[in-house]
């Protein structure tokens, strides 16, 4: 069956089971690879996205229970002349990155819980952002979000 | 040996080195990060001029208005240089830090330099690396008269391509990059000299020029590279010294991340084709398991799925989709024998090896002087422990995945792996096809930790096999279950300690422990005892082990480092002090515990409940020292406060991202010692996914981690692995101190309730 929505502002069609999760159609359909594939069982936030703004790990989320919503995903948070959202810009300062394969997720979680709460206090993002990364960014990561709601001096340490 | 990497070329016989090994230097079997290389006679089997090398990378990676530099680097007409990591990345950062040591002693303009992956062939293997790892193979001496030539034709006979030992930076960039970098300067710098018609001496490099200060004239190196290329390239250029550096030593962003925060950046797993279809697999359970049978029927009859293939240890669902192939493989029943492993159990591994030890027979030994007269000694007391640790899973967050298509006699694969090289052997070898018939892209990896080497990876095989019996391309993706039930762990091991005190100092210390692999030679013990004595126990289960990040540090450091704060318990000291006097006065070792022991406030008061552990691990010839604040939980699991990392690894190149590669490895330390185990039960894995297996998440990781490094100028050492060995002891001894209670048996879970 034809399920539709929107993705990044744009609606979409897609031609599968209710019961596909999110994640398959993002990526197997829709080409949309930069959500990952972590676990498949909503523990790890690789396939973090947003639907209709609050954070939704994709891989556990039956496409039937989307049907009319808005999802955003990594490649939607950029404006549409491609600057980056200030979450992404932070990200870079402070060189979250090391494989970097967790990071969409981390990314969408981080944007979601400043859209929630303005300036996130350190509890909050420890309840937060409940996403594994196996390099071990999360001192990185705290860094980065305080830095892009302005509670923390920029980031930036290296050299362009 | 390798198999022949070339079987197509015509070989002449063989060549020995004309320096035979003293008797006792030789180690004719050796660990490089967990994966045997054997070296012998027969390695220098194969022949391969160097210029062929060279003519075959220029073929690969050299285009029009382009000049290519032995292998490693080209210039373009536009100034753009690109250099060529042989290593993959896998979020180490190495491509950038071996950019920076070829550009600062090319004195090139950074903004004019590009990092590319090297392409998986031959030319490419990696000569470096070779020669990095040889003293460690064949010993220093026969290392240092070894020629160049004869290292390249180890290098690609191996063939060594390897991403791993923590070597990008110690060897590949020591050793090629910045030789390279300084032999082509010197080269352009005497094109110059002749295009102007000046002498050499009063010519500068700089940002890409070389410029003649007294006429005002300058050549851009762009223009100077073709006249460069055609030049002979010494060998031996001179270095700049650490003074003259501009960018090795600085905190350079890395090159690979705005590809990971938009999303851009192209996994293995995210690899497309037109028409590629993708598959999943369940293989048997139990390691050395086969497939018995399996009714196809019901995954056929899931929409979307096209095809079952059966290996002859796993089964495999090809559909549009991965969704489909899952659902396709769930509707299965496959029947898989038990290989005759169903009485392999994480405690019966144990029993096993407890008994080796107690039995006496070690299959190695190193230390010096005689343990047994000291343990023996009048007035010598003994001290004692047992120390267990489990099977650890890499848990990379990306899964595996591989894309293979058979066509025209030729298998492509693109993915991502430690090795391209034996990447392409491997799978040439399961397709029944020559090696050149196989061709590897090499694509980044959402995480290794040495789960990726060739050696290990069955995936290679099944993606060769399964390519072979379908028309299209094929993506093979493992779920995370199969990824987590099918590992190359971290060995399960047991060992005992014992040790020898007398008037407050160590006379003799002896560790037994019982695994599969050898640490001797690869962890150096690090304190100057009067005897010393380490035995190794050869024990394996139906399991493989792996190297996982660090190797065997991992466990021989919290082994040692647990039991060193026991032995200071029983001599009654402070446990800092107490390794501070078993260290060399002045050493790197005692300098790199006294910075610890003064960041993290070492001997101040701290609230009740609470507890600091520090620990000192030398790997991959990096020291670092660890000094762990934590407390328990109400439930009696660890939490950690604050951590403190002290460095020593001679040269950081890069400082920005080697802090990243330390507070890294320090968190996957902790993670491991707090709750990760893959127990084993009737010979299968029982943990099935991160709801049984937890990675520490950011509200338990240390909100920050002070990482320091101390420039000692001493050789370069790797900065991916040496983080991690101290996390754990450090832990383990924070908990002993806020609790008095010593746990050793990782993981800590709630061991520490009270």
């Amino acid at each position: 069956m034809a399920i539709a929505f929107s993705v990044n502002g744009k609606p979409v069609s897609v031609e599968a089971d209710a019961d596909t999760p999110l994640l398959w159609a993002l990526r197997d359909d829709l080409g949309l690879t930069g959500t990952k594939f972590g676990c498949g069982i909503a523990a790890c936030g690789a396939c973090s996205v947003h639907v209709d703004g609050a954070v939704t790990r994709s891989c556990s989320v039956p496409l039937g229970d989307i049907a009319g919503k808005a999802v955003t995903t990594i490649e939607g948070l950029k404006a549409a002349d491609g600057t980056l959202h200030k979450v992404q810009a932070a990200w870079i300062d402070a060189q979250v990155p090391q494989c970097g394969y967790c990071q969409s997720g981390q990314i969408m979680a981080a944007v979601a819980l400043i859209e929630q709460v303005g300036t996130p206090s350190d509890a909050q993002i420890d309840e937060a952002m409940t996403n594994i990364c196996r390099c071990g960014t999360y001192p990185r990561i705290r860094k980065a979000i305080l830095a892009a709601t302005g509670q923390a001096a920029a980031a930036q340490t290296g050299e362009a | 040996m390798a198999d022949n990497p070339n079987p197509d070329l015509d070989l002449p016989e063989a060549e020995t080195p004309a320096v035979k090994p003293k008797k006792k230097g030789v180690k004719r079997r050796i660990f490089l990060a967990g994966s045997a290389l054997v070296v012998g006679g027969g390695l220098f089997g194969v022949w391969w001029m160097d210029s062929g090398a060279k003519s075959q990378a220029k073929a690969l990676t050299v285009g029009p208005g382009e000049h290519g530099f032995l292998t490693w680097m080209k210039i373009a007409e536009d100034d753009t240089v690109t250099v060529y990591s042989p290593h993959i990345d896998f979020g180490q950062g190495s491509h950038t830090a071996l950019g920076q040591m070829l550009a600062d002693e090319l004195d090139a303009a950074w903004d004019k330099v590009k990092i590319e992956q090297a392409p998986a062939d031959m030319a490419f293997a990696n000569v470096a690396l070779a020669k990095g790892f040889l003293p460690s193979m064949a010993g220093e001496t026969l290392a240092g008269l070894m020629p160049e030539a004869v290292i390249g034709i180890m290098a690609r006979s191996m063939p060594l391509m390897i991403t791993g030992g923590s070597s990008a930076i110690r060897f590949t960039g020591e050793i090629a990059m910045r030789k390279t970098g300084a032999a082509v300067r010197a080269a352009l710098v005497a094109e110059a000299a002749d295009r102007l018609g000046v002498p050499e001496s009063e010519l500068t490099a700089a940002d890409s020029l070389v410029t003649h200060a007294k006429s005002g004239k300058s050549l851009r190196y762009g223009e100077l590279a073709a006249g460069a290329a055609g030049r002979s390239l010494g060998s031996d250029p001179v270095l700049k010294t650490r003074d003259q550096w501009k960018l090795i030593g600085k905190p350079i962003v890395r090159r690979d991340i705005p590809a990971k925060v938009d999303g851009s950046a192209v996994y293995g797993i995210d690899f497309t084709l037109p028409d590629m279809r993708v598959a999943t697999i369940a293989a048997a359970p139990v390691r050395g398991g086969k497939l018995e049978s399996v009714d196809q029927a019901p995954a056929l009859a899931v929409k979307g799925v096209e095809k079952v293939v059966k290996l002859d240890d796993a089964v495999i669902v090809v559909a549009k989709g991965y969704w489909q192939a899952k659902k396709g493989l769930e509707a299965l029943a496959p029947k898989f024998s038990d290989g005759g492993h169903s009485a392999v159990s994480t405690p019966a591994i144990y029993a096993a090896q407890g008994k080796l030890i107690a039995a006496g027979k070690a299959d190695n030994e190193g230390g010096e002087g005689d343990v047994e007269a000291a343990f023996k000694a009048a007035g010598a007391k003994v001290v004692e422990a047992e120390y267990r640790v489990p099977f650890l899973h890499h848990a990379m967050m990306e899964p595996f995945a591989l894309t293979g298509h058979f066509k025209d006699g030729t298998l492509h694969l693109w993915g991502g792996m430690q090795d391209p090289l034996t990447t392409r052997t491997r799978a040439a070898k399961a397709a029944g096809i020559a090696v050149d018939n196989v061709v590897f892209t090499p694509m980044i990896m959402g995480g290794g930790f040495g789960r990726r080497f060739p050696d290990l990876v069955e995936i290679i095989d099944q993606v060769a096999l399964l390519a072979k019996q379908v028309p299209y391309p094929v993506k093979l993706v493992w779920s995370r279950e199969e990824e987590l039930r099918h590992g190359t762990y971290r060995p399960q091991s047991l060992a005992k300690l014992s040790a020898s005190l007398k008037d407050g100092a160590i006379t003799g210390m002896r560790i037994d422990y019982a695994q599969s692999g050898n640490a001797e030679g690869e962890v150096p013990f690090i304190y100057n005892l009067p005897a010393t004595s380490r035995r190794h126990f050869a024990y394996q289960s139906n399991q493989i082990d792996g190297p996982w990040r660090s190797v065997n540090a991992t466990q021989i450091g919290f082994y040692t480092e647990s039991f060193m704060d026991e032995a200071a318990a029983a001599a009654g000291e402070d446990p800092y002090q107490f390794r501070r006097k078993h260290l060399a006065p002045g050493s790197r070792h005692i300098k790199v515990l006294d910075e610890v022991a003064k960041r993290s406030g070492w001997g101040t008061p701290l609230p009740a409940g609470t507890g600091r552990g520090i620990a000192i691990v030398e790997s991959f010839g990096t020291i670092v020292a660890e000094v762990v604040e934590a407390t328990v939980k109400q439930d009696g699991s660890a939490k950690v406060l604050k951590a403190w990392a002290v460095v020593d690894c001679g040269t950081t190149v890069n400082p920005l991202n080697a802090e990243a590669q330390i507070m890294g490895g320090l968190i996957m330390g902790l993670s491991s010692a707090i709750g990760e185990q893959v127990t084993i039960d009737k010979g299968a894995v029982v943990e099935s996914n991160f709801s049984d297996y937890p990675i520490l998440k950011l509200a338990d990781a240390p909100p920050a981690v002070d990482v320091h490094f101390i420039e000692s100028g001493a050789k370069t050492g790797g900065i991916g692995e040496p983080g991690l060995p101290p996390a754990s002891p450090a832990l383990a001894n924070a908990l002993a101190a806020a609790t008095g209670k010593r746990i050793r048996t990782l993981p800590l879970l709630t061991q520490a309730k009270a």
